[in-house]
């Protein structure tokens, strides 16, 4: 199990090794920074001077071997926009944004299973056909059309939901605030997680429906039939456990994704996530900030990762942790 | 009276086009505490005989007409939940290949257990009393510690010695074994048909054993069926069908045996293939392979004649009779 722990700790470092050449190559060729540190009127001569006191006239790896230094000691560089540690900037957002996916992820698991349960059981029945049919359109609209239609419909027409921002937030432990504890919160939270399962949901229908579909035809469900255990708990027990195995892999992953995802829905609902960050950053074309957030949502994708890695041998029998590491 | 009595079965499997029917008009009986083998090639339908007594045919298969009477009753009209009742209770079965059957995420007591519990009201604890004398039985060692472990830690072999066990559980009537032993290791093989053999003499359980090995069947079994695509063409006491087949078919089967060929001598083979369930010849179904078919072989269905202690469906068999009395006293 320790060995295993250890060899997927490489592994996420030699990741995240890769996300930071990436980041620091764009820090390194998209725009000047001494535009942003000096204004117009600055000579040449104290360009090149103040050049050679940041370093910015080293060699790439030397420069690059700094800014790994820095990033290892928590330094992602100064937001030019914010003034402030780019990481500081980012982890004040990041609450927003995990809230945002944690309610996706939600609606996603607790509609997904039984949908994909249900159609896989009774593939031919008219909600069946109806639930495959609703996906297929689900996968196909974008985010932010999906975001921009409940907009109008619940918010502009019925006036159920408000149209942006989180509402009332609750401050929890020290700096984290949450949509969870109140009244106002649930209600800013919906459509905005909603629009972010709009495409993950009918993925997770349409896969949990395939898995399922294979394993009900497999040899120890007929021999779970031969041996005449009830239905539900060959479905629930016996097909459902096999069915979930690849689905928590796939799982991971879409998790992760989704973090990237936010960066439309939070735009759209004004979701003030470090999604909606990233593109203001982008439109100000602040470096530090753009390449911080580009190594933090590689960080989240590792660690989701890893975790449900681990998860997955926990849950397979078939996989032993201890002796995978060796 | 008979355990089980299977009265002109016929299953048909539904497909885009057209149906095929996959047996036709099978009937048998099977005394209490009997043993039957059902013999005959790959596509011959006794899997499909094996499955529609469990009443398990994988869609697009259904039984078309016929009576299955299972104790008197007849099974194939009771509901699905009358039938799960019977189903791993009175009536077990054991599958083909032990590496499948079980499933992969349940431990082996977890598996034990639910077949206890779907047929009678025990407490966990008591379930696994049993489960462990049941592996006992099977000579499991150690089955206490079994039950903690996945299938995958566990060899083919004592897999399916465990499935086995599974199948005794709840003291069946009747066990259907269907190939239990072909995707096994040919060491193993013998083993599991010896304890097989053994339980279902000592518990007093009828036992269909369906397998093409007819060495198996010489040993294990009672009474013999051999089948042809979908029909049963001859049947009768074992000792009867190993010695004296009648029917063209299963003399080719026998003589097809290993141990009736010298050594070095190329196996004597039946000639062609048994035909696609789509394709089935007019007439009798053997008779594009059989050496001795005559016209009317080819345009009549014979119909199953009781000759003496056997049943056989062949045109030719009191010409084949006197040919084999000619050879043997020439």
């Amino acid at each position: 199990m320790l060995a295993y722990l250890v060899k997927r700790v490489f592994q996420a470092i030699a990741v995240m090794f890769a996300i930071s050449l990436i980041g620091f190559a764009i820090q390194d060729n998209l725009g000047d920074p001494l535009r942003e540190l000096v204004g117009q009127s600055v000579s040449e001569e104290v360009r090149q001077q103040l050049r050679d006191e940041l370093g910015l006239n080293d060699s790439f790896m030397t420069q690059y071997i700094r800014f790994l230094g820095n990033v290892l000691q928590g330094d992602l560089g100064t937001s030019y926009f914010f003034k402030e540690p780019a990481l500081d900037v980012i982890l004040k957002k990041l609450p927003a944004t995990l809230e945002l996916v944690a309610g996706a992820t939600l609606i996603i698991i607790g509609l997904s299973v039984p949908l994909g349960v249900y159609t896989a059981i009774k593939p031919n029945s008219v909600l069946s056909r109806i639930i495959m049919g609703l996906s297929i359109v689900g996968i196909s609209i974008p985010v932010f059309l999906t975001a921009i239609l409940m907009i109008f419909v619940f918010s502009v027409e019925l006036g159920w939901f408000p149209s942006y921002g989180r509402g009332d937030v609750v401050h929890v432990f020290g700096y984290w605030e949450t949509n969870f504890a109140t009244a106002d919160g649930w209600v800013h939270i919906m459509l905005p997680s909603v629009a972010l399962a709009s495409i993950m949901l009918p993925l997770f229908v349409r896969l949990i429906r395939a898995e399922m579909m294979e394993v009900l035809q497999s040899e120890y469900v007929k021999y779970a039939r031969a041996k005449g255990i009830r239905p539900y708990r060959i479905y629930f027990v016996h097909a459902l456990k096999n069915t979930l195995l690849p689905v928590i892999t796939v799982g991971g992953v879409q998790i992760g994704t989704m973090v990237a995802y936010t960066i439309l829905t939070e735009t759209v609902f004004q979701w003030p996530g470090m999604g909606f960050m990233f593109l203001e950053a982008v439109n100000r074309v602040d470096t530090p900030l753009i390449v911080a957030y580009l190594i933090v949502v590689g960080f989240i994708f590792v660690v989701t990762n890893t975790i449900v890695d681990l998860i997955y041998g926990l849950v397979n029998p078939t996989v032993n942790l201890a002796r995978m590491g060796a | 009276m008979s355990l089980l009595s299977v009265r002109d079965l016929t299953v048909k499997f539904a497909m885009r086009d057209n149906t095929v029917t996959a047996l036709n008009q099978i009937s048998f009986d099977l005394a209490k505490g009997e043993r039957l083998g059902i013999v005959g090639e790959s596509g011959a339908g006794k899997s499909i005989t094996g499955f529609s007594l469990m009443n398990l045919l994988s869609r697009p298969g259904y039984i078309d007409s016929g009576q299955i009477l299972f104790g008197g009753q007849d099974i194939t009209q009771l509901s699905e939940a009358e039938m799960r009742k019977i189903r791993g209770n009175r009536m077990a079965m054991i599958f083909q290949d032990p590496m499948v059957t079980l499933n992969p995420v349940l431990t082996i007591g977890q598996q034990m257990v639910e077949t206890l519990r779907a047929h009678r009201s025990l407490s966990k604890a008591e379930a696994e009393q049993i489960a462990i004398l049941k592996l006992r039985e099977v000579y499991i060692p150690s089955p206490e510690e079994r039950l903690n472990q996945y299938p995958h830690e566990l060899s083919g072999g004592m897999r399916q010695r465990i499935i086995i066990a599974m199948a005794l559980l709840l003291d069946p009537e009747l066990i259907i074994a269907d190939e239990p032993t072909t995707a096994l290791d040919v060491t193993i093989q013998a083993d599991i048909m010896e304890l097989l053999l053994e339980l279902c003499q000592s518990n007093k359980v009828g036992l269909i054993l369906i397998t093409h090995d007819l060495g198996v069947v010489s040993q294990m079994t009672e009474r013999t069926l051999v089948m042809y695509a979908g029909r049963l063409i001859e049947a009768g006491p074992t000792r009867e069908i190993i010695n004296d087949p009648q029917h063209p078919y299963t003399q080719g089967l026998i003589n097809a045996l290993p141990q009736q060929t010298l050594p070095g001598q190329r196996l004597k083979q039946i000639p062609g293939n048994m035909p696609s369930l789509t394709a089935i010849p007019t007439g009798c179904p053997f008779s594009p392979r059989c050496e001795y078919a005559v016209d009317h072989c080819r345009k009549i269905l014979p119909e199953i004649v009781r000759y003496g202690q056997v049943e056989v469906a062949c045109h030719e068999v009191s010409r084949l009779q006197n040919t084999n009395f000619e050879e043997a006293s020439a």
